[in-house]
């Protein structure tokens, strides 16, 4: 019910807003738990497992009842907290967890089934028949339990994220935060200040405090504008800090505000990565309740949450309001409660002793027991020393003592100290390099000292950086004590509740220990109390205390949980802002990119190249037409591929040969200027790493490439043997493989359509098979390369890329007018495989240079990468898989990439596998498939009829083993 | 994490790639035998505590480094270029 | 294309590598391409860096910059590329030069731009991990890092420009990924 007087509220703004389905106002400055508490909603959600009513409980992010879904479609964000959802004009949000609706929910039932579904029922009940489990126990339960939904739609919100680098960050801008933001600040020290609200001062917007002589929330906002007029500070509101991470990076999640977000092109979240010299933590303390039977009533929440609706939002969580605690903290309450003018049903103090200085109904000694009201409080039954007594009451404030916000000094595996004086854990020292706590989540608690706190934390860590400390005078404020006398749980006959999320109780955590799940990780397992969305913020103290008194350890002893990050739950969207669409990876376009697009090639991934697959010519409409063509063209006229994307590397220097003998298998320095080679790269295990071709362009240069896929990998390797291996040696070498653009051309006719670009016509016999050289195209100085991977006359000529468009263009252009054309991958594929050229399908990682046929390569006369280990026994002989080719000669035409080669009558079981095929492709040049794949002993099998079998598909052919160079083995169309 | 590189700074962890231990710079002799080099291929000690590893500044300079840091407390306590490690004896 | 007798002389169009890209201008910052001239890597051989700088000092006017450095005179900027590496921009390198170092073309590797205008430095920083406050990246400064998963040189120019290389085939990624930012920031700035 909304009451009068300023709060933080603008009653010039008044915001429409929809709850399921209703429509309802409220005022800017409201957050949605607000707003619908003045509107009288006392029901806001379904508990996650017995579906019992619940109300809104905090104001902050650590609420465990108020979960709600906002929007629909793509939009749609589930388990949002109201306590801290921002109105605003439009909102539209959704109550969870109960159908038909939440005030009559279907699955409400399920509360009468509790005593069924304790801790661990699944674990000791619906266990039969074995398979109902899987079918139908685990659907349904699932289906009743749960918090929120996805929509299932592709999200189109956009998310996005950002890095920042300070000096210090702040974590909080309650007072201990605000003080340390501002001492850093004037010592001109780069301060990054973020808090999860959307206004600055913590407690101080909720409390009737002052500081420095006016309400605690005006000096937080002068010092905020102080702040904010200085260059060296960034403010950042709505900012959750989630983690703490090594060497000071900070991990936040920051919201923005409803009417930015709005903008076109903004985006709904920023994740940041901060990277801070010094931190201080200033996150302050979350209030924990009490636990009693059926704490969970519709109107019971927290002391400090009835003083904030009062005093921040101008709402009275109820007209008749009870409020019970052990501190101070109470008092304060039931005062808060009378200057609002609302009715005090009764004050109990639980603490021994006790005295009011107020006019309300006193009750010290006292505690609660018992709560009565399912969809929204209507009393309360009290128990003490004299006996038990009722009261009449709405809403009850109740308050157990504060926790210190330790979590973020326990994200790097550290756990707090326990400090029996305020009766709560405090963050132990260093536990975070680099991360100091002060104010409340350091263990003090009165405004003062908190100040103080803040103050100090600052000068330690501009101490520490070497900057010198201002003198900034900490204002007054109120210092009292707190005085605790502790409380975990009031014993009595029904359900005391203990995580309000997910639903268990005190009952459950006794029940863990009676079955010896004692300690506090195995409690938290089996009950799962602290393992939902809130991670048991309200609960997890007050567990391990029930847990303590019943195993008769004490708290100390028995010790937290584990604290890791995200403080508050993150979207994944917003760890992987940008990650959608294009954005996923980076995109490798070749210079004749758009000529293929524009050609209708469809274009394939070779990791992050894009490369034309097949060129469809007029009238093809399935790819095998497309491929075949193009094998054709190129064994009968000229074909040019675009081939930039193999990996060139430049490699210059006197040791440039030295280096190129020891990372191939074969030798290099003997390599004539001029002139070009295969060469054959190992891993130091002696397995094939890589292959290619380098030439000699002159003295001490070289021209290595590598093949698409490895061209990264290899110039790691480069790198890792000159500078870790052999810095000693003088060379230097550097990629160009984007420096120049270069296109195969191959066929009979492919000194023709060269000699229609070239400066100076090649004839027969100038540019030998495996020749190189510097030549001119239209004056533009480019290289040319006498190698074929096609087997037919090849050539491959390099230009700067800057002219790669263009050269594609007239290539082509001249191929067509010879009857030929461009060729995409697929054929490429297809002309290599009839040579019996190998590519990373046969260089996989674990063959040898002896499996491929290639052991003579490797130099017996010097040392080499991989040359010691490729000796090993094992590695070579007649036991090893080696190259064959394949080709089908049964009835069945089909080999099968994948499948795996077994002796003709043998059965087709592990024990018999004899090898494997590595790729495939139909060849038009012999009319059926052909395929390249290792078999054991397979150099001396050739004419052998093997099997295929395809377990995948389930298909078996019959195959003859025979060389992998079917197509021109004598090399004639190669050379002159 | 973060790692000073010794020509770029500070920097995240995701700009460089991780090798393994530096025992790889210390490449055995040819004839050094099979134990030899199946400890430099393959065995690798594995502490819980400090370690000396070789990264590349991949998304850097390329700098090949030897870091030494500690698996269990994420202190990275030095690093230098692999080229420096070597001359001093690596 | 013209034909000849006895041969063709061919007319080759040169294309930038950001062609038909840009520029871009959104909230304030503008993306251009820009158009260094030559780009030369420089590779001094062993123990010949101080050389290098010396003959670089001679033919181009200006030495060799330290790491995260660049040098600026007359037309001529010396980039550090990276690990014993020098990026050399504007002239045609030097004969000269290849007696202390190896020298490769690089002109045609690199999409380079030009990020400029208040909220420059925010667009990058949601791009880019390193340090660009002023007082660590001053104008001058470089850094090879990366820009979301793509290797890059990142050189702040002055307080609110800064140029952009990444690999060229990789340009139209680098203008999706700086204009998807630039709507981002121009968006929150309600520009």
């Amino acid at each position: 019910m909304r009451i009068g007087g300023e709060g933080l509220i603008n009653r010039e703004r008044r915001l429409k807003f929809r709850f399921d389905g209703r429509e309802y106002w409220g005022f800017q400055g409201d957050t949605l738990a607000s707003a619908l508490m003045a509107n009288g909603l006392r029901v806001v959600g379904r508990s996650f497992k017995y579906h019992r009513p619940r109300g809104v409980f905090t104001t902050g992010s650590e609420e465990p009842n108020a979960l709600v879904t906002v929007g629909k479609g793509p939009g749609q964000e589930p388990n949002l907290r109201a306590t801290t959802l921002e109105l605003y004009e439009g909102l539209e949000a959704r109550s969870q967890n109960a159908w038909p609706s939440v005030d009559f929910d279907v699955m409400g039932i399920n509360d009468l089934a509790a005593p069924f579904l304790g801790a661990g029922f699944y674990y000791k009940t619906f266990m039969w028949p074995r398979a109902f489990w899987e079918r139908v126990y685990e659907p349904v339960i699932r289906r009743a339990a749960g918090l929120g939904a996805l929509s299932r739609e592709a999200a189109a919100e956009r998310y996005e994220k950002a890095f920042a680098h300070c000096d210090l960050l702040v974590i909080g801008a309650g007072p201990a935060g605000l003080m340390a933001a501002l001492v850093a600040a004037r010592a001109g020290a780069d301060v990054i200040l973020a808090d999860e609200e959307t206004r600055p001062g913590g407690r101080l917007t909720l409390e009737r405090i002052e500081v420095d002589g006016r309400p605690g929330h005006v000096w937080a906002a002068d010092i905020r504008a102080e702040l904010a007029g200085m260059d060296n500070v960034r403010l950042m509101p709505r900012t959750s800090v989630i983690g703490a991470y090594d060497q000071g990076t900070y991990g936040a999640l920051e919201r923005l505000a409803p009417d930015v977000a709005a903008r076109d092109g903004a985006p709904r979240e920023c994740f940041w990565r901060i990277v801070a010299r010094r931190a201080v933590l200033a996150a302050g303390a979350l209030e924990r309740p009490v636990a009693f039977a059926n704490n969970d009533r519709p109107g019971i929440m927290t002391a400090g949450a009835v003083r904030g609706y009062v005093n921040r939002w101008r709402v009275a969580p109820g007209q008749r309001v009870a409020v019970f605690g052990n501190t101070d903290g109470a008092h304060r309450t039931a005062s808060d409660l009378l200057a609002a003018g609302v009715h005090v049903a009764a004050l109990i103090d639980a603490r021994h002793g006790a005295k009011c200085e107020f006019d309300v109904p006193f009750y010290p000694g006292m505690q609660v027991c018992d709560a009565q009201g399912r969809k929204g409080l209507e009393a309360i039954t009290l128990t003490g020393p004299r006996g038990t007594d009722r009261i009449q009451a709405d809403c009850l404030g109740i308050s157990g003592g504060w926790n210190p916000t330790v979590h973020l000094t326990c994200h790097m595996g550290g756990r707090p100290d326990w400090n029996a004086q305020i009766a709560g854990f405090v963050p132990r020292e260093g536990a975070v390099p680099g991360l100091r706590a002060a104010g409340a989540c350091n263990g003090v608690f009165s405004t003062q000292a908190c100040l103080e706190s803040g103050a100090r934390a600052a000068r330690a860590a501009l101490e520490e950086m070497g900057l010198s400390v201002p003198e900034v005078p900490v204002p007054r404020a109120e210092d009292g004590a707190y005085d605790i006398q502790p409380l975990w749980h009031v014993p009595g006959k029904g359900r005391a509740w203990l995580d309000f999320q997910n639903d268990v109780t005190v009952k459950d955590v006794q029940l863990a220990a009676a079955e010896n799940f004692r300690s506090v990780e195995h409690m938290k397992r089996y009950t799962t109390q602290g393992m939902a969305p809130d991670q048991g913020k309200t609960s997890n103290i007050g567990a391990l205390a029930v847990l303590a008194d019943t195993t008769g350890q004490g708290i100390p002893e028995t010790g937290t949980t584990t604290y890791r990050p995200p403080y508050t739950p993150v979207a994944i969207a917003a760890l992987g802002a940008g990650g959608r669409g294009r954005g996923f990876a980076p995109e490798r376009l070749t210079t004749s990119h758009g000529a293929s697009v524009q050609r209708g090639a469809e274009m394939i991934e070779a990791g992050l190249w894009f490369r034309p697959g097949y060129f469809p010519a007029g009238g093809e409409t399935h790819w095998r037409q497309s491929c075949d063509r193009e094998v054709r063209m190129v064994r009968q006229a000229v074909g040019v591929a675009d081939v930039s994307t193999l990996g060139k590397i430049d490699i210059q220097g006197p040791d440039a040969g030295r280096f190129l003998d020891f990372v191939y298998a074969n030798r290099f320095s003997t390599l004539k200027v001029g002139r070009v080679r295969y060469g054959l790269m190992l891993r130091e295990d002696g397995h094939v790493m890589d292959d290619g071709t380098t030439a000699r362009l002159g003295e001490d240069h070289f021209l290595m490439t590598t093949t698409t896929a490895a061209a990264g990998q290899v110039m790691r390797h480069l790198e890792f043997v000159h500078q870790c291996l052999h810095p000693e040696w003088d060379l230097r070498f550097t990629s160009v493989t984007e420096q120049w653009a270069q296109f195969a051309v191959a066929g009979p006719r492919a000194r023709e359509v060269l000699n229609g670009v070239l400066d100076a016509p090649i004839e027969g016999g100038m540019w030998p098979f495996m020749s190189c050289g510097a030549v001119g195209l239209g004056g533009v100085a480019g290289r040319l390369f006498r190698i074929s991977f096609s087997g037919e006359q090849g050539y491959e000529i390099a230009v700067p890329a800057r002219y790669g468009a263009a050269l594609f263009d007239l290539l082509v252009e001249r191929a067509e007018a010879l009857g030929g054309g461009p060729y995409g991958m697929e054929a490429l594929n297809v002309l290599r495989l009839e040579k019996g050229f190998i590519t990373h399908a046969e260089i996989h990682g674990r063959t040898t240079a002896f499996d491929i046929g290639m052991g003579g390569m490797v130099s017996s006369a010097r040392e080499s990468i991989g040359k010691a280990a490729a000796a090993r026994p094992g590695l070579l002989g007649a036991e090893r898989e080696q190259l064959v080719g394949l080709k089908p000669v049964g009835a069945v035409r089909e080999l099968v990439a994948g499948a795996h080669l077994f002796a003709r009558d043998a059965e087709a079981v592990s024990a018999n596998d004899q090898g494997y095929v590595t790729s495939v492709g139909f060849s038009p040049t012999f009319g059926h498939m052909i395929g390249l794949g290792f078999l054991k002993n397979g150099r001396a099998r050739h004419g052998e009829v093997i099997r295929m079998v395809d377990r995948m598909k389930g298909s078996q052919t019959l195959c003859e083993v025979q060389d992998p160079v079917q197509y021109d083995p004598d090399g004639g169309r190669l050379r002159d | 994490m973060r790692i000073t590189c010794p020509l770029c700074g500070e920097r995240d962890r995701r700009e460089f790639y991780y090798q393994g231990a530096a025992v790889a710079l210390t490449r055995p002799e040819p004839e050094a035998g099979e134990a030899a080099w199946d400890d430099y291929i393959h065995n690798r000690e594995n502490p819980c505590g400090v370690t000396r590893d070789l990264w590349h500044h991949e998304m850097g300079c390329g700098a090949w480094l030897v870091v030494m840091r500690n698996t269990a407390t994420h202190e990275v306590l030095e690093v230098e270029l692999a080229t420096d490690a070597k001359r001093t004896g690596a | 294309m013209t034909r000849t007798e006895g041969g063709c002389v061919i007319e080759l169009r040169a294309k930038s590598p950001c062609d038909g890209l840009l520029p871009l201008s959104i909230g304030g910052v503008t993306l251009s391409e820009a158009a260094p001239g030559a780009m030369t890597c420089l590779m001094p051989y062993k123990g010949q860096a101080a050389a290098l700088s010396g003959a670089l000092e001679v033919a181009c006017g200006i030495a060799a910059p330290a790491p995260g450095h660049s040098t600026v005179s007359d037309g001529v900027r010396i980039l550090w590329f990276g690990r014993e590496t020098l990026l050399l921009i504007g002239p045609e390198p030097a004969p000269e030069l290849a007696q202390h170092a190896a020298v490769v073309d690089h002109s045609d590797a690199w999409a380079v731009v030009r990020l400029e205008g208040p909220g420059a430095v925010d667009v990058l920083a949601r791009l880019v991990p390193v340090d660009l406050r002023e007082s660590a990246f001053a104008p001058g400064a470089t850094a090879r890092s990366e820009l979301r998963h793509m290797q890059a040189a990142i050189t702040r120019l002055s307080a609110d420009a800064f140029e952009i290389m990444v690999f060229r085939g990789m340009a139209r990624t680098l203008v999706h990924d700086l204009r998807d930012v630039m709507e981002s920031v121009a968006a929150r700035a309600g520009r």
